[in-house]
């Protein structure tokens, strides 16, 4: 018996989030663990991969897996199922993974859940916990097939970083034509900057900062934490930053360990993006802001006089 | 051209969140429904489709009969008619195989829906729907152009968006910027009661898993204000209070 991980890098070095999910695999304590990676990745970090309790390491080097073709990585992900006869994959939140694991599930005649926010409970059958109403409930759900696929949220399991390497094998799964059905033309693609969905602390601002030119103390303030900056929805609507900063229920599900929220009303819409931040620090003028009633720790006041202290203070901690 | 747009009738975004009969029903109790917020992107989408290509747009909807008004306000945006498979929409599984199923025989060059609903939040159910299908599948798109027979598409990837190409016919998973949300005009209100709305029964379905229960969040703690002239003391806060700096 194995679990198959599909771990997904960015430009060559993989993602955070699917060391987690290498965690995850590994916690679940079902078998070998085995990390499925496509296209290229620096072979270093794949073998690094066994630091997180990865076995064995399968690497599929068809170049055309470069892209994010969902259909080419649910055809190699249920071939490796086959090879390694796996019952259960693990995937880490992405832009692709709920769609992977859709197609995988079909392919591979399994059960499946995204979004699962914990390590299964075992006792009576499989039931994972998955986040519903966009983080505000909860659903306990048995996966009742042989064969599972799961999708996992950020913090489903302890991080960890220990033993050794992984020993790193190709593999060459048959791909058809009609797996890589389109044609990337272009990116458009943030470089350098800390994204949203792996962040640890985010600094988001709303309309309260009242235009676009306002923005160096949020960004500011954000380099001093190491910090991505977000932003609520009618200042991405309104073009004062890119729709990819976006947060909350129509915009990025963000669940950082520190998320402040700079003249924000706090919307329920908002709200449901980031309610399963660990710490929220709101900092709003209106003391009646809907906002307060979600928070850690609130500031009345100022925006504007507000940010700029609690940079230096920052900086301050830090030096 | 034949659009496809799949719709969820999910409780209002505002809806308090509750459940009844220990935990294993969601609480319908003064609920307003809508038409999930990513689906009236992708039906917004299809009406500029069809006001600038030409084509004849059905909805489709997996539902008892009380989703009908949710999918008369779909017809009023300006959908041509629309088809409610007649079942509670029990898991996704279930759901993309009814959409499959009826899609399977219409022909249709795009089928458009939301991302993820906002009640379960999968995010599978196009993915589902393209495999069964054996249609490629796109998700999250930001931006739908046509050109001919290609269609042109900006999805979204982490930190930015891809500029891909793709023939129809495919499923997509919508998501904003791709339209602006439309309302329903008098017209539309009006000459919506009249369209056809089919009403069809379900296909046999497995379900592969079981709702055991629902559970909400722990009650947030009390918060703590800082005065503005204290960023220090907030900082100190952070750093030895809740340990996240
Ligand atoms: C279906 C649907 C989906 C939605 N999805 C989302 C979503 O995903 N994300 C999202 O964010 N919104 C979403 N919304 C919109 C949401 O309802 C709110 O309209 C939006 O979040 C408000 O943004 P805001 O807080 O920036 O602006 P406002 O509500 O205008 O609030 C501005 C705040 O700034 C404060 N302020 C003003 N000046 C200062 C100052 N000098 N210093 C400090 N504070 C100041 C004000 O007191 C106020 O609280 C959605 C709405 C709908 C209907």
């Amino acid at each position: 018996m194995s679990v198959i991980v599909f771990v997904e890098h960015d430009e060559g070095r993989i993602k955070k989030s699917s060391r987690e999910a290498v965690c995850y695999a590994s916690a679940i304590d079902a078998g070998d663990v085995i990390a499925l990676v496509c296209g290229n990745a620096e072979p270093k970090e794949m073998e690094l991969l066994g630091q997180n309790g990865a076995d064995r390491v399968l690497h599929a080097t068809e170049s055309r897996l470069d892209h994010g073709d969902i259909q080419a990585y649910a055809s190699v992900i249920s071939q490796a199922m086959d090879n390694e006869n796996a019952d259960i994959v693990i995937l880490a939140k992405s832009s692709v993974s709920d769609a992977v694991a859709a197609r995988t599930a079909i392919k591979s005649n399994a059960s499946f859940a995204t979004n699962v926010t914990e390590l299964p409970n075992t006792s009576d059958g499989f039931m994972v916990k998955r986040s519903i109403f966009t983080g505000n409930a909860f659903a306990w759900v048995k996966l009742l097939k042989a064969k599972k696929i799961i999708g996992i949220s950020k913090n489903a399991v302890a991080y960890k970083e220990e033993g050794g390497s992984a020993e790193v094998s190709d593999f060459s799964p048959v791909l058809n034509e009609s797996d890589f059905n389109s044609t990337v033309t272009g990116r458009d693609k943030a470089t350098g900057v800390v994204l949203l969905p792996e962040a640890e602390i985010i600094v988001s601002g709303g309309r309260g900062l009242k235009g676009p030119e306002n923005w160096g103390m949020i960004e500011d303030l954000a380099e001093a934490l190491g910090a991505a900056t977000g932003c609520s929805k009618p200042v991405s609507d309104l073009e004062w930053r890119p729709h990819r900063e976006h947060v909350g229920q129509t915009g990025v599900k963000v669940s950082p360990n520190l998320y402040i929220a700079v003249g924000i009303s706090g919307a329920i819409q908002h709200l449901a993006g980031v309610n399963s931040s660990k710490v929220i620090v709101v900092i709003n003028k209106d003391p009646e802001a809907p906002f307060f009633n979600a928070a850690d720790y609130g500031v009345v006041g100022d925006a504007f006089e507000v940010v700029p202290k609690l940079t230096d203070a920052v900086k301050a901690m830090r030096d | 051209m034949k659009i496809l747009v799949c719709i969820t009738h999910v409780p209002d975004t505002t809806s308090r969140i509750a459940f009844t009969d220990g935990d294993t029903k969601f609480d319908t109790n003064g609920v307003q429904y809508i038409i999930g917020p990513y689906e009236d992107y992708a039906i917004a989408r299809a009406i500029e489709l069809k006001e600038s290509h030409g084509a004849a747009v059905t909805v489709v909807n997996v539902g008892g009969a009380e989703t009908e008004p949710t999918i008369r306000k779909a017809l009023a945006i300006g959908a041509d008619d629309a088809i409610r498979i007649n079942a509670d929409p029990e898991d996704s599984f279930f759901v993309a195989t009814q959409i499959a199923n009826v899609a399977k025989d219409g022909d249709y060059d795009l089928i458009l829906m939301g991302r993820e609903s906002i009640d379960f939040n999968g995010g599978v159910v196009h993915g589902m729907v393209g495999e069964l299908l054996g249609i490629p599948s796109v998700s999250p798109v930001m931006k739908l152009d046509i050109d001919g027979n290609v269609s042109k598409i900006a999805r979204e990837i982490e930190g930015g968006k891809e500029f891909i190409e793709l023939k129809m016919p495919f499923v997509a998973g919508c998501q904003e910027p791709i339209a602006e949300w439309k309302i329903p005009n008098m017209r539309g209100i009006m000459t919506a009661r009249s369209k056809p709305l089919n009403v069809v029964d379900p296909v046999d379905s497995e379900h592969p898993d079981k709702l055991v229960k629902f559970e909400l969040p722990p009650p947030k703690g009390t918060i703590k204000m800082i005065d503005p002239g204290q960023m220090d003391e907030l900082v100190s806060l952070l750093k030895n209070e809740a340990k996240v700096l």
